[in-house]
């Protein structure tokens, strides 16, 4: 058996040999079945939402009569009539909302994750230990053990048909997957930058804010994103918290269009479908690398 | 960091501390508590014993419908997925170009697949009428009654999730570039064929990344909400009814919490035991670098 490093490099010009002639044939063999194959599972992917998208400029009447995404007459007319809604409020209104719950819920888990990650790596202290297995028991919780009880305290405080159980467990690093990732991260850094710092003078919050932080800046970046999109699709909370469609989020708003609209107007749900995965596809393509970072250094459920 | 007190850390964790006790802890021992009482939100919870257990066990047929379906989905759905995601993670791991663009391709579905929006699409897509029925018309087939026929219908879900297989295979592919290429050279001169290769070599050494990626995605199955509640609205003939759903009904429509903390303590108790065995097992199958044993 020959072996490979003994094979003459194709910049040598010397004529290939026999073997290595195979060699290469078999190399473009498996090249081509691994394309193939790539393209197949890309397109069946893909095609539905390529679909999708074209659906929601076709006629009520053409989406189901050709499984072509090209529309043949395209219109608007779905986005008008789904952007109305069956509701006193246009679905812009439902935006605002679903925006209204992300912004504070993002800055909160961020600014959260990033202390309470600082406390565990950095710091010893009592009962250290215990915590960190509490992060990763949290991890592997189901929250449907939880949900019950958690929903009867938020009614005992008076805080069920607003934003804030939505808002206040994130704020609170509930998200202890984030906490878990940044905490990896954070392991990851070393520590001289922050020590010089602290001979300087600065304390240890000084110390975070002007010297961790600025490190971090791609962790708190990947947890903002997966915090957007996660709270985007959110269908439960909102479901169980939110009861009047004044304060619905998108995700709400459109299975109340499913519920609403008469059994036909699939153009105008697919067109208020696409809107509402508008959003999460332009941030995960301005900031893919973020995306596929967070999901290998931490693992991320998806 | 020296010369600090040794209660500094915890000002730092504390938001954490404080969010475990009220957000976790208290609504876990709650709930616990709960599945022992009779609570109708009206009048304050009356404690039964063990009536709801005994209920469950002996006389709901509703649950028994909803605990063979939730496992025939799980048992299903992870399996299928993983093995679709290290697939393509293997095809993909190779000098080819382009691979970025087909990573990305493969795990749109993932970003957006939570979403209600692709559940309504779902919806439409296996109609009747819908895409798939027109694809399968299209090529001379019969259409097929997806939501209609209860062996159908779970299928459907089971479909949406594999469809996102696009974060377990980005986890595996990043397993797979870290795997040390001379071990495969080695291998190469020894004359081990793909197979041999990829059998004796490369699943030995991402074993962790498997045993992390079945663990999270059993969990999650478990839990699986937006799916049917959207698609198949639990039917036809409770067929797609998981326990999550027979959960919420019972706690939000009929405002039974005791009886729904008691369904969510024994599909709890599935999941840990589960996951216990997993972890208890992974001794014998997950192979750690710099671990002697194996």
């Amino acid at each position: 058996m020959v072996a490979l490093t003994d094979l003459p490099k194709p910049d040598q010009k010397t004529p290939p040999t026999a073997l290595e002639l195979k060699l290469r044939r078999k190399a473009r063999i498996n090249t081509a079945i691994r394309y193939s194959v790539l393209i197949v599972v890309g397109l069946i992917m893909v095609y539905p939402l390529v679909w999708m998208i074209g659906a929601s400029f076709k006629t009520n009447a053409e989406m189901f009569s050709s499984p072509s995404f090209w529309p043949k007459e395209p219109t608007i007319q779905g986005f008008i009539d789904g952007w109305k809604t069956s509701t006193p409020y246009t679905f812009g209104h439902f935006f605002l909302n679903s925006l209204w719950i992300i912004i504070p819920k993002v800055i909160g888990t961020a600014i959260s994750c990033t202390l309470v990650a600082y406390g565990f790596a950095r710091f010893e202290f009592p009962g250290k230990k215990i915590l960190f297995v509490t992060v990763i028991a949290t991890l592997l919780l189901p929250n449907v053990v939880t949900r019950i009880p958690q929903y009867l305290l938020f009614r005992d405080i008076g805080w069920l048909d607003s934003f804030l159980p939505l808002w206040v467990p994130s704020a609170l690093a509930g998200d202890a997957f984030f906490v878990f990732m940044v905490i990896q991260f954070l392991r990851a850094i070393p520590r001289d930058m922050e020590e010089a710092a602290r001979v300087d003078g600065a304390n240890t919050l000084q110390t975070l804010v002007y010297i961790v932080v600025p490190m971090l800046a791609p962790a708190i970046i990947s947890v903002c994103l997966f915090q957007f999109m996660w709270t985007m699709n959110d269908f439960l909370g909102p479901l169980i918290y939110i009861s009047s469609v004044e304060k619905y989020p998108v995700s709400l708003a459109l299975k109340l269009s499913i519920d609403t609209t008469e059994a036909f107007a699939w153009n105008q749900i697919l067109a208020m479908s696409v809107l509402t995965l508008l959003p999460s596809l332009t941030v995960f393509f301005l900031a893919q690398k973020y995306f596929i970072e967070g999901i290998s250094t931490g693992g991320v459920k998806g | 960091m020296g010369g600090d007190s040794k209660y500094l850390g915890l000002w730092y964790v504390a938001p954490y501390v404080l969010g475990l006790l009220l957000f976790t802890g208290f609504p876990f021992v709650a709930s616990f508590y709960l599945s022992f009482t009779d609570y109708d939100l009206l009048s304050s919870p009356e404690w039964v014993g063990t009536a709801n257990y005994e209920k469950l066990f002996t006389r709901d047929r509703t649950f028994d419908k909803s605990l063979r379906v939730t496992l025939t989905y799980v048992f299903t759905t992870v399996p299928l997925k993983l093995v679709f995601a290290l697939f393509i993670a293997v095809v993909l791991n190779y000098r080819l170009k382009g691979i970025n663009f087909f990573r990305t391709a493969y795990y749109v579905p993932s970003i957006l697949g939570g979403s209600i929006a692709i559940a309504v699409l779902w919806r439409y897509i296996f109609a009747d009428t819908g895409l798939m029925n027109m694809i399968i018309t299209m090529l001379g087939g019969e259409p097929i009654n997806w939501f209609g026929d209860p062996d159908n219908a779970l299928f459907t879900i089971t479909l949406l999730r594999i469809w996102q297989f696009g974060s377990a295979m980005v986890i595996f592919l990043a397993a797979l570039q870290s795997v040390d290429k001379s071990l495969y050279e080695a291998a190469a001169i020894d004359g081990a064929g793909p197979w041999q290769t990829f059998r004796n070599i490369t699943l030995p050494l991402i074993t962790p990344v498997i045993f992390f990626n079945l663990i999270m995605q059993t969990v999650q199955a478990f839990q699986e909400f937006n799916g049917p509640y959207i698609i198949t609205e639990g039917g036809p003939l409770k067929s797609t009814y998981l326990l999550p759903l027979y959960i919420y009904d019972e706690a939000f429509k009929s405002f039974d919490m005791g009886y729904a903390s008691a369904i969510s303590w024994v599909l709890f108790a599935i999941i840990m035991v589960l996951t216990l065995i997993a972890f208890w097992s992974s001794k014998k199958w997950v192979y750690y670098a710099g671990d002697k044993r194996s």
